[in-house]
């Protein structure tokens, strides 16, 4: 970038051939004989809309692509989990969270993931709608894992386990005669 | 990307194993020392021969009333060697024989030993089985040669035996059971090859015997009648005159055998000397031609003359105590007078031949806490201008053994500790605020330095003698010994009662005694003869409210015997050892009862039960008997009949007719034994200190067994009555084995089970819901260890998830004994292969770390036995689940796994108690063993997870942390300057 702007500075001159401007009377030079700027407006825009009908196409067919992304990736963790096994040591537990967040941050960035995608000819409720639910199915298999390993706290242990003993109302004291 | 933290976390991984040291319980060759500590006693010395003639180390033999006998360094007091014989085994005589052997005589004459005298090691070994018990007396003669042999003379069992002292061969016997008589003393003559017996028939007839050396047939025999009777014991007074006390110990009467003939004089003890003459003991002196006669209010000599006049040479105070004779040269005897003065004492030294005066006279300072000077007992040496010098091994009131020389204390030994009753803790107090900047600097300065040698050590870079420097860095560091409460709570006094009567303080950092208070209470006087200690606890543990005050022990004790004698009280200041009250009530005490309740000021409430069951209240204030008054109907109180077999539990009924403090008590239960079956050997209980984290096990998958948790629980062992003797006496069908757990507060017996031709000995250990316990199988011809687990089934049904969470359970409700809860037990069992002399457990401040048995082996080391090893759910093939758990696989024994002796190389000789107090970190735990010797270690049962080791490198810490600083900064530098030339081209 720096160095981008050190050519620009760099310049001495330059001349801008390019002019989109449509009506005439802003310019100060009129238009050469036999030019129509409407035709060719005309043309463009026919042209214009074949190609953004096929950008619309290849839009949504990336927003479908990327909204079964996590797929993949569901197999891919799902294959990861089997191998790191169901004891709790420091790889299984990686594993089982990074497989809870990336769901997590995936479902954050929803909007920004499908934003180069944004389009009013296409339609992103559908691929979204699969984007999420693919994560939400990351996520599940996330705290199945969890469940699995022991951690979260389904069972009656996980809640008594550390239940100080109840408190016993009498006390008695006493044994063999002191010698 | 999960490839990618993939391969992120396998390097952390492996990172992370390298880190996590390798699991060991054992300690390193350095770590010896470094928070243990051992010390070695010999106890209350009861005899001693000086070894101090042509020997290149000057020492002397003592055996002592814990049946130890020990060859002391006399220039410094320490222990050459030293055996402790068992406890029956008790030492009756000990003597130096061919100046190379020390001989002992114990087990009532029964046992004859020879043990070398440089090293200790045993050369020969005598039983010498008599006909009747007698008494037993050993004669060691100096110079008589038989067929090249020096024999040994031993009386016991009614029986003379003569033992050669080469090989302890039995040359002859000679019994005198046949005879009748009762020989009192045997005396051999210088110069002559017989041995008189001295003795006496049914009290009334006086017996001489003369045995002849060679064979032991016997040569003469002459009698005298003597209707008077004879009380205690005749006293040669030279080679052919015996004194003894008739019955009435008011006659004096001197034995005189002359050409085979039995003269009898007697003169009364009141004609000799004028006064009252009650209480007439005549004294062991060993002095030649001259006897010394004990009364209550004097000590004379009385010097017999040829023509068998009796003579009083010099009466002292009987408070003196006298040593016996020692021979010098040219057939002089000298022997040790100690008077005892204000803050002194008076030692002389008397000429037998010039008794008026004092040979040497000599005063030592002396400690008022080591009381007065019980026994007495003297050595010459030559000086250097050929005159006699003397030293004097003294044992005092409070067990400590003393060397006086030339006015001075030589040396001390704290015996007294050998005889430890019982053990409690004090914390220290806390450290004030403000310590001089200098001590800071000074204090930073050396842990600098400390900590520099230690890197060097680390890095390989130290030299030897750096190395060594280290090693002392580590064992004597300062912080370990101050008398500050530390953060970790390992910092504590011991406080110990003693036999003796004495309390000591021993700081738990490097074991000196910080201070040590002869009870007041606890000594003979007119209120309370010969008083014992019983029990010690903690009186005032200051928390809150009563921070000023220093903490403070309870010491009971019991005046006399029996069990109905009046008791004896003291509260110590456990900060500075003084005597802060001393009490003498009147009533007695069997049983002593530390009640969960403390007053404003942290007093500890207390019951003593007298012995016609009534509670007194202690302290004595109208608060304490509030708040008893308040909690009186929940208060219960049991006793344990081991005579009569019989358990009965007690509740409070009314106040005494008299004493505010005083309350009767109503029977509500008994538990009777039959007798024919079954009788009591053991019980045991939960400590009342212990903390139990949890009420809930959690079992495999996920599952919750909820533990019977109750302080109220006694576990009481009792076996058949033909099985109760020792092992071997009773067949396998003859013995069973009954265990049985009650609920001391109703009575019920929670669960009993019987073992089949198992006997006791048991030792056993309840804690939380379980209990250990160690007994003999018969029919296996092996010790076993049992383990029972109690777990309560009235709450078993708590198991559903969504009440515990919003808090439907009745798991927190308090429990009664009276609501019958429905208990299961599990129990297993598993071969052991020593015999046991103490069990105990690990304890900790919150209960969470996983406990480790304690026990006590037959060799009095102290093996530290995991837990999970004596869990009734072992099974042989455990399941996944049960394997994550932990639960080990079953084996028919228990591993004894030498790395975890905890006493290491140590042996706690006469082991008798193991105590475990929690520190304040919950990992660690803190191990007091105590018998004759001394032994204290930190134990971390699941090694110390909550804090660095004392050895981590916090030197090598920061000068990794100041490296990664730097790294980073020139990093960062370099990391400039390589951007600004990439931005120049």
């Amino acid at each position: 970038m720096e160095k981008g702007k050190g050519v620009m500075g760099s310049r001495k001159w330059a001349v801008d051939f390019t002019d989109n401007s449509s009506s005439p009377s802003t310019r100060d030079i009129p238009d050469p004989p036999g030019f129509t700027r409407a035709s060719q407006d005309q043309d463009d825009s026919a042209m214009s809309r074949q190609k953004k009908d096929a950008e619309a196409n290849w839009k949504s067919q990336k927003a479908w692509e990327v909204a079964q992304a996590p797929f993949k990736n569901l197999l891919m963790m799902g294959f990861m989990m089997w191998m790191a096994g169901s004891t709790v040591h420091l790889f299984s537990i990686g594993i089982t969270f990074s497989a809870l967040w990336q769901p997590l941050s995936a479902l954050q960035g929803v909007g920004k993931v499908f934003e180069p995608y944004k389009d009013s000819k296409v339609d992103l409720l559908a691929p979204k709608l699969l984007f999420i639910a693919l994560n939400l199915g990351g996520m599940l298999l996330g705290v199945w894992k969890l469940n699995t390993l022991g951690l979260l706290p389904t069972h009656a242990s996980d809640w008594v386990s550390s239940l100080p003993p109840a408190h016993e109302v009498e006390f008695s004291g006493g044994g063999i005669a002191l010698h | 990307m999960p490839k990618m933290k993939m391969m992120m976390i396998l390097p952390v991984l492996m990172l992370l194993l390298l880190l996590v040291p390798t699991p060991s319980f054992s300690l390193f060759e350095d770590q010896v020392g470094f928070m243990d500590w051992h010390q070695r006693y010999i106890g209350k010395v009861k005899d001693a021969v000086f070894h101090t003639q042509k020997a290149a180390r000057k020492r002397v033999v003592v055996s002592t009333h814990e049946n130890v006998i020990a060859s002391l360094d006399l220039r410094r007091g320490d222990i050459f060697w030293r055996h402790v014989l068992g406890p029956n085994d008790v030492v009756d005589n000990i003597d130096i024989a061919l100046g190379k052997y020390v001989i002992t005589l114990s087990s009532e004459g029964s046992i004859l030993r020879a043990w070398n005298l440089p090293d200790g090691q045993m050369v020969w070994e005598s039983l010498l089985p008599g006909t009747k018990s007698s008494k037993s007396l050993l004669v060691v003669p100096a110079n008589l040669k038989v067929d090249l042999d020096s024999p040994i003379f031993v009386y016991s069992g009614s029986c003379l035996h003569a033992i050669s002292s080469i090989d302890g061969e039995l040359l002859w016997k000679t019994d005198f059971a046949t005879h009748g008589i009762d020989v009192h003393q045997l005396i051999l003559p210088s110069a002559s090859a017989v041995v008189h017996a001295v003795g006496v028939t049914d009290l009334s007839h006086f017996h001489t015997y003369e045995v002849g050396v060679m064979s032991g047939e016997i040569l003469k025999h002459t009698t005298a009648s003597f209707p008077g009777g004879v009380y205690g014991e005749i006293l040669p007074v030279s080679n052919d005159r015996f004194v003894a006390l008739d019955a009435s110990r008011s006659v004096l009467v001197i034995i005189s055998i002359q050409n085979g003939k039995t003269h009898l004089q007697q003169t009364h003890v009141s004609d000799l000397i004028h006064g009252s003459s009650r209480d007439t003991v005549i004294l062991p002196s060993k002095l030649s031609g001259i006897f010394t006669v004990s009364t209550d209010t004097c000590i004379a000599f009385i010097k017999v003359t040829d023509e068998g006049k009796l003579h009083v040479m010099e009466k002292v105070d009987n408070k003196v105590v006298v040593s016996d004779a020692l021979s010098l040269s040219e057939g002089e005897q000298a022997f040790a007078l100690v008077q005892h003065g204000d803050s002194k004492i008076h030692l002389s030294v008397r000429l037998v031949h010039d008794m008026s005066s004092n040979h040497l006279k000599e005063t030592v300072e002396m400690d008022h806490n080591r009381g007065f000077v019980h026994k007495i007992f003297i050595n010459s040496y030559v000086r250097t201008d050929r005159s006699n010098g003397f030293r004097a091994l003294i044992v005092m009131e409070d067990h400590s053994l003393l060397l006086l020389q030339q006015g001075e204390i030589v040396w001390s030994r704290e015996d007294g500790l050998a005889s430890i009753i019982d053990v409690t803790t004090a914390e220290l107090p806390v450290e004030k605020i403000g310590v001089s900047v200098a001590k800071v600097e000074h204090s930073l300065f050396e842990w600098l330095k400390g900590h520099v040698l230690k890197l060097k050590g680390t890095l390989m870079l130290a030299t030897p003698d750096e190395l060594v420097e280290i090693q002392k860095i580590r064992l004597r560091s300062s912080e370990k010994s101050k008398m500050t409460r530390d953060h970790n709570g390992f910092r504590r006094l011991l406080v110990v009662l003693t036999k003796a009567g004495k309390l000591f303080a021993l700081h738990t950092g490097d074991g000196r005694v910080v201070w040590s208070s002869l009870l007041q209470s606890l000594r003979s006087s007119e209120q309370c003869s010969q008083p014992t200690g019983l029990k010690l606890h903690q009186w005032q543990i200051p928390h809150h409210h009563a921070l000023d005050n220093n903490p403070s022990v309870l010491v009971v004790g019991r005046c006399g015997s029996s069990l109905s004698s009046a008791t004896a009280m003291s509260i110590v200041d456990a900060h500075t050892g003084k005597e802060v009250q001393n009490m003498v009530p009147t009533h007695s005490t069997v049983q002593v009862i530390y009640l969960p309740f403390t007053d404003s000021t942290e007093q500890q409430l207390h019951l003593l039960i007298d012995a016609d069951n009534r509670a007194h209240l202690y302290p004595k204030t109208p608060e304490a008997a509030e708040i008893f008054q308040r909690e009186s109907a929940n208060v219960y109180w049991y006793s344990v009949e081991t005579e009569a077999g019989i358990l009965r539990g007690y509740g409070v009924k009314t106040k005494c007719n008299l004493d505010e403090y005083c309350f009767e008590a109503r029977n509500l239960w008994s538990v009777v034994f039959p007798s024919e079956s079954e009788k009591i050997i053991a019980t045991v209980t939960r400590k009342a200190n212990e903390v139990v984290h949890t009420q809930a096990k959690v079992i495999a998958d996920e599952d919750v067994m909820y533990k019977y948790v109750s302080k109220n629980m006694l576990f009481v062992a009792t076996v058949s009555p033909k099985a109760s003797g020792p092992i071997g006496s009773a067949t396998p069908d003859e013995a069973v084995l009954a265990v049985h757990l009650v609920d001391t507060v109703t009575g019920r017996i929670l669960h009993r089970m019987t073992h089949l031709g198992s006997q006791g000995p048991v030792h056993a250990v309840l804690s939380e819901n379980w209990v250990v316990y160690h007994y003999f199988n018969l029919r296996a011809h092996r010790y076993e260890m049992s383990v029972i687990e109690i777990y309560d089934q009235s709450r078993a049904e708590n198991k559903d998830v969504l009440k515990l969470i919003v808090g439907k359970h009745n798991l927190t409700t308090p429990v009664s004994s009276y609501s019958r809860p429905e208990v299961m037990t599990k129990s297993q069992s598993y071969f052991f292969t020593h015999s046991v002399k103490a069990i105990s457990v690990t304890s900790t401040a919150k209960g969470i770390t996983s406990k480790h048995l304690l026990i006590g082996t037959v060799g009095d080391q102290v093996l530290a036995l995991d837990k999970r090893f004596v869990d009734p759910r072992r099974s042989l093939n455990p399941t996944q689940a049960e394997k994550e758990e932990g639960l080990l696989p079953l084996t028919d024994a228990l591993p004894i796994i030498p790395q975890s002796y905890v006493t290491h190389a140590f042996k706690v000789e006469g082991l008798r108690g193991i105590e475990t107090v929690p520190a304040k970190l919950e990992s660690t735990t803190l191990v007091f063993a105590y018998g004759v010797d001394l032994f204290y270690t930190r134990l971390a049962p699941s090694r110390t997870y909550d804090s660095l080791t004392e050895d981590f490198n916090y030197a090598l810490l920061l000068l990794t942390i100041v490296a990664l600083v730097v790294a980073i900064f020139v990093t960062w530098v370099l990391s400039e300057r390589k951007d600004l030339q990439d931005k120049w081209r």
